[in-house]
């Protein structure tokens, strides 16, 4: 193999099971591939370098000295990444892309960062993000942007921007980031990678610093939906630490990713989401893709999520609102960054966290405190929680009549640095066609569907009802074994 | 001048942290008094991540109390952030709940002089409580915080303003701590700041009937019975006055919060917190509602034990004890429980209501013991029931009976062995006594003569000689008997 | 009501939020949330008439724990992150009241 990064992390299960490869090479090889491409991407921004390569050897040893399969763990030695919004007590800083939390060293293990360790993954480093997670763009992160392996002068999108960057460069063949509103699903798209978020209550959030609670969730990057299924079937499952973790069975997923009948299969296609502002090329080839379900058997059924045209506006309201209260922690008192400039203890909290966070945190927990102050909670949050409702309203009554929603990920394919950053509204728009998902609490994915002439990534967007990931994963797979773009490398690669 | 009635309006706000093990949303311990910060977890701490999980039995006590409080348990509840900054809530929000309390609209009845009055309850919550601040001695230009206290559960109980004067505020307040230690929710201890009382007051005044509202003041955080009815007190005199003064009114004056300072015995005004009125209240994501089912809260109801007044008015009517003699006995749980195990004993409701009230309770206030169990009183019910038999029964007297009483707690013996020990037991032997009885006649030939001649008291002398010449111990009650039977021959 | 904010306004806000603003970030953030503002009032338009507010993303309810303590943290453990310090507490800048009030 002239490339160890180049193999999916089942093809590297599969081949440290039969002797081939060990975890310390993989390993190896991951941080060697970091090394060589992480100044120009920026995906981490921090790397446990010895203690993962320590973790691959015991894994090694112990596969040596006859341990099986089964209780190695499903992820046994596998190089993984997670975003930096996930706590871990491993002495790494947990920045959360936040000045403000800079040198944050978390007591616990998130409850997904136990399940991979548990698992036998082993934990590279951890991925840049938007501070907080707020942004489409990794523009925002306090420790300087990603960039996009395809094109290093374009966004990888964001939240997750590092994450999705690492497995586009094969830095890792996955990576654990967080969705509130599209921070998998879109950086999944802009980057050419697969992007998912489970049904809100498939994972649990416990450990995972809180942007928008009632949105945030926790879901799978990798370059294959197969092993999006691997990685899906770990981080699931109920955590008696977060009461919005549901007890619902976790299929197997991996072997659920045949079981879709393509024949009786109806999609549906909303109007919503080919509205103005969609790119030509991302239309283009959202359309193809969808054809290839049709070719496949699958019924197009029309539906209409007439509110979805309100997400934006319902995700602005609701999600600001549970960050200004969410980050309300960070003053200064008992963790994180505290003002050399404090006097009495009201200016030491506003100076503390005039300091430690960027504009576009400030800008969102000032909007966040507006919305929930006296004499607008009415007009704004109570209106939000309305319209809330009509989006999963018209999600229920669409997923009556189809198995699933297709559409675009991401408006546009990857936009420059510092297109959007002037107008705070323009890159909310980004967000346009994922956020619904989120205010709905259904699972959603983005799966490679192509790429632009100019070479950047497009990602299609399927959705389904909640908790029927196993089928999600399904119909994606079709486009993926049609397409086989997971094969097509970024650019980055070959200039190495 | 013209005539002035002046009628005080108080409501109350109590805080009564329950008693768990574990705080509200995490595992760690409620203790109280452990070295600073080592009950804590990152739960608690509000560390980035983290998330909260409800303890299911500070829900049912919270249910219960709502229930003895005479509230309809909600069907439906759910939890909201209240948000402030303050470096003792390390979230900046406090967990509680806002617009669907766990229970609303019930009463607590309290007796003072005028008679029995329900006091209306407009609602009972569950809530987080805060951390605590230490201020460094000497005036050190920094504060101190220990979250050891952040997170446990805290009852809120908010009574409507039915109360109309200092009496009623301490009643209600005094009621509430009875009602709460009853149910076995709290300890409600005073002194570790478990009961917390914030009056609100105001006064309407007329004059020519016209009537004049005061301001309303909240008084915050009053740690005592005897603090709130210094406060309370000291705020109808000072609103009054301030009134006559400047005539200022509700309208005008609106809601202002004043503290206590127990050693001037001044209220004084609090520094208003910046915005303090804009808590933005909004459902907490991180919680899921709840909806109890009906067997749970059936089984709730089923295990309330007999709440204060009706166990008096039980032991009143079924006993017939005094309302006095049932109002000590059953102000508290234990001492209910200890009394009805004497009754159970021996069938003897009143002398054991008299021996409990009496001797029992001088010798306990005496060795200044504090009864919050049963195991703390000093005797058990069952060595006293055999003194209650000893004294009713005539084999001992009253006197040798708070001799032995004091000695049974004193050595532990039981009242037969020490009655033995002493020799204190009476002769309620008649043949014994005739003897005496005779030559006590004999000896005073005055008093006898007396005595036939109608002066009935003069018995009284005669009975002495006899209990003299008996060391003591002889049955009064057959000594009478037997002189009456032979002065009448 | 009027959707645009001021920099009065937005310096409220700030203060509600602990964020120290300078008059040019007053003036910024007024522009750019006003803007913001306006866009999400869009959602007064919509017909919301006897609509029930999604407040609980999930469908279920009564989620307990047991009261069981578990292992707390040592006080050093609590304290690991806190930007200052005593031995045993955060420090903070002398408050003056007793604490708040839950
Ligand atoms: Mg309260
Ligand atoms: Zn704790």
């Amino acid at each position: 193999m002239s490339d160890l990064m180049e193999m999916t992390a089942l093809e590297m299960r599969a081949a440290m099971e039969c002797g081939e490869v060990t975890s310390r090479q993989l390993v190896g090889a991951s941080f060697d591939r970091i090394a060589a491409l992480d100044e120009r991407v920026h995906a981490f921004i921090s790397l446990r370098h010895d203690d993962a390569l320590a973790e691959a050897e015991a894994i090694d040893s112990r596969r040596a000295a006859g341990e099986s399969a089964a209780k190695l763990g499903p992820l046994a030695g596998i190089p993984i990444a997670i975003k930096d919004n996930l706590c871990t007590r491993d002495g790494l800083a947990t920045t959360c892309g936040s000045k403000m939390l800079e040198n944050f060293r978390a007591p616990y293990d998130a409850h997904v960062v136990q399940k991979l360790r548990a698992a036998g993954a082993i934990i590279v480093g951890k991925c840049n993000l938007d501070e907080f997670a707020m942004g489409s763009s990794t523009e925002n992160s306090g420790f300087g942007p990603t960039r996009n392996p395809w094109n290093l002068e374009c966004v990888p999108g964001g939240s997750s921007g590092g994450s999705a960057a690492c497995v586009a460069s094969r830095m890792v063949p996955m990576a654990v980031g967080s969705d509130t509103g599209g921070s998998i699903r879109q950086p999944g798209s802009l980057c050419g990678v697969i992007g998912m978020k489970p049904t809100y209550g498939r994972v649990s959030r416990y450990g995972l610093i809180a942007f928008a609670s009632s949105l945030d969730q926790i879901g799978p990057f990798t370059r294959t939906v197969d092993d999006a299924a691997l990685l899906l079937g770990v981080l699931s499952g109920p955590d008696s630490r977060d009461s919005t973790c549901l007890d619902h069975p976790v299929p197997d997923y991996l072997a659920g990713l045949e079981q879709v009948d393509f024949k009786n299969l109806r999609i549906g296609v909303p109007g919503e989401f080919f509205g103005q502002g969609l790119d030509a090329e991302v239309e283009k080839a959202v359309r193809r893709a969808i054809k290839i379900y049709e070719d496949a058997g699958a019924t197009l059924v029309e539906v209409d999520l007439p509110h979805s045209a309100y997400a934006v506006e319902t995700y602005y309201i609701v999600a600001t609102a549970e960050c200004s209260s969410n980050l309300a922690r960070y003053d200064g008192v008992h963790y994180g960054h505290r003002s050399t400039a404090e006097a009495g203890m009201i200016d030491m909290y506003e100076h503390s966290r005039a300091e430690g966070f960027g504009d576009e945190v400030k800008r969102r927990v000032m909007l966040g405190t507006h919305v929930l102050s006296s004499g607008y909670y009415d007009a704004y949050y109570l209106t939000a929680l309305k319209v809330r409702q009509k989006i999963k309203q018209d999600f229920d009554q669409a997923f009556a009549k189809v198995d699933c929603i297709m559409g675009p990920t991401s408006p546009s394919p990857a936009f420059l640095f510092g297109a959007r950053t002037d107008d705070p509204l323009s890159m909310y728009l980004s967000d346009i066609y994922t956020i619904s998902a989120n205010l709905a609490t259904i699972p959603g994915i983005s799966v490679p569907c192509g790429h632009t002439e100019s070479g950047l990534p497009i990602g299609l967007q399927i959705m389904s009802d909640v908790f029927t990931e196993d089928r999600l994963l399904g119909i994606a797979r079709l486009i993926q074994e049609s397409r086989q773009d997971y094969r097509r490398r970024p650019p980055i690669l070959e200039s190495n | 001048m013209s005539q002035l009635t002046v009628k005080t309006i108080v409501g109350i706000e109590v805080h009564v942290q329950l008693k768990t093990r574990t705080k509200l949303f995490c595992g760690c311990r409620t203790s109280f008094g452990d070295a600073p910060n080592t009950n804590t977890c990152p739960v608690c701490l509000g560390l980035p991540g983290v998330l909260p999980v409800m303890n299911r039995e500070a829900y049912r006590l919270s249910v219960m109390t709502a229930m003895a409080l005479k509230c309809k348990p909600a069907r439906h509840t759910k939890w909201d952030r209240k948000h402030y900054y303050y470096p003792d809530l390390p979230k900046n929000y406090q967990i509680s709940q806002y617009d669907q309390p766990l229970g609303e609209h019930g009463f607590l009845e309290i007796e003072t002089s005028q008679g029995r009055r329900k006091i209306r309850v407009l609602r009972v919550h569950l809530e987080e409580d805060a951390g605590k601040l230490l201020h460094a001695e000497g005036g050190g230009n920094y504060s101190e915080v220990d979250l050891n206290r952040t997170g446990t559960p805290l009852l809120e109980i908010v009574s409507e303003p039915d109360m109309t004067s200092v009496e009623e505020a301490r009643a209600y307040c005094t009621t509430l701590r009875q009602l709460v230690t009853y149910l076995g929710v709290s300890e409600a201890n005073m002194q570790m700041g478990q009961m917390r009382f914030e009056p609100n007051i105001n006064l309407h005044i007329s004059r020519d009937g016209e009537i004049f509202k005061t301001p309303i003041v909240e008084l915050k955080n009053l740690n005592s019975f005897r603090s709130v009815e210094r406060a309370v007190a000291y705020e109808e005199r000072r609103q009054l006055a301030a009134w006559q003064e400047s005539g200022i009114t509700l309208s005008q004056g609106g809601k202002t919060t004043r503290g206590w300072n127990d050693t001037s015995g001044e209220t004084y005004v609090q520094r208003e917190k910046e915005e303090a009125h804009d808590y933005r209240y909004f459902p907490e994501p991180d919680l899921v509602v709840v909806e109890p089912e009906e067997s749970w809260l059936a089984e709730i109801e089923r295990n309330l034990p007999e709440l204060p007044l009706e166990k008096k008015d039980r032991f009143i009517n079924s006993y017939g004890l005094s309302e006095y003699d049932a109002g000590v006995l059953t102000s508290t749980a234990e001492m209910a429980h200890y009394y009805e195990a004497v009754v159970t004993a021996t069938n003897r409701p009143k002398p054991a209501a008299n021996w409990i009230t009496q001797a029992l309770t001088r010798e306990i206030n005496a060795r200044g013991i504090e009864i919050n169990r049963l195991e703390d009183f000093p005797l058990s019910a069952e060595r006293l029931a055999e003194l209650v038999l000893a004294v009713d029964g005539g084999t001992i007297s009253k006197n040798a009976g708070d001799t032995v009483l004091s000695e049974m707690i004193e050595s532990g013996k039981s009242a037969q062995a020490i009655i033995d020990e002493k020799g204190l037991a009476q002769v309620s032997d008649s043949s014994a006594l005739e003897g005496i009885v005779d030559e006590a006649i004999a000896a005073n030939p005055g008093p006898v003569a007396d005595y036939k001649a109608g002066k009935k008291q003069a018995i009284g002398r005669i009975m002495g000689a006899v209990m003299k010449a008996s060391g003591g111990k002889a049955n009064p009650r057959l000594v009478t008997e037997i002189l009456e039977r032979k002065l009448a021959e | 009501m009027t959707s645009a904010l001021d920099p009065q306004q937005v310096r409220k806000i700030a203060r509600l939020a602990r964020i120290r603003l300078s008059d040019d970030e007053q003036q910024m953030f007024a522009e750019q949330l006003s803007r913001i503002v306006a866009y999400v009032g869009k959602l007064n338009q919509l017909d919301l008439k006897d609509v029930p507010p999604l407040s609980h993303a999930l469908p279920v309810a009564n989620v307990f724990r047991d009261d069981e303590p578990h292992q707390s943290l040592s006080a050093d453990e609590a304290l690991a992150n806190a930007p200052q310090r005593t031995d045993r507490c955060f420090k903070v800048p002398r408050v003056l009241d007793e604490g708040s009030s839950a």
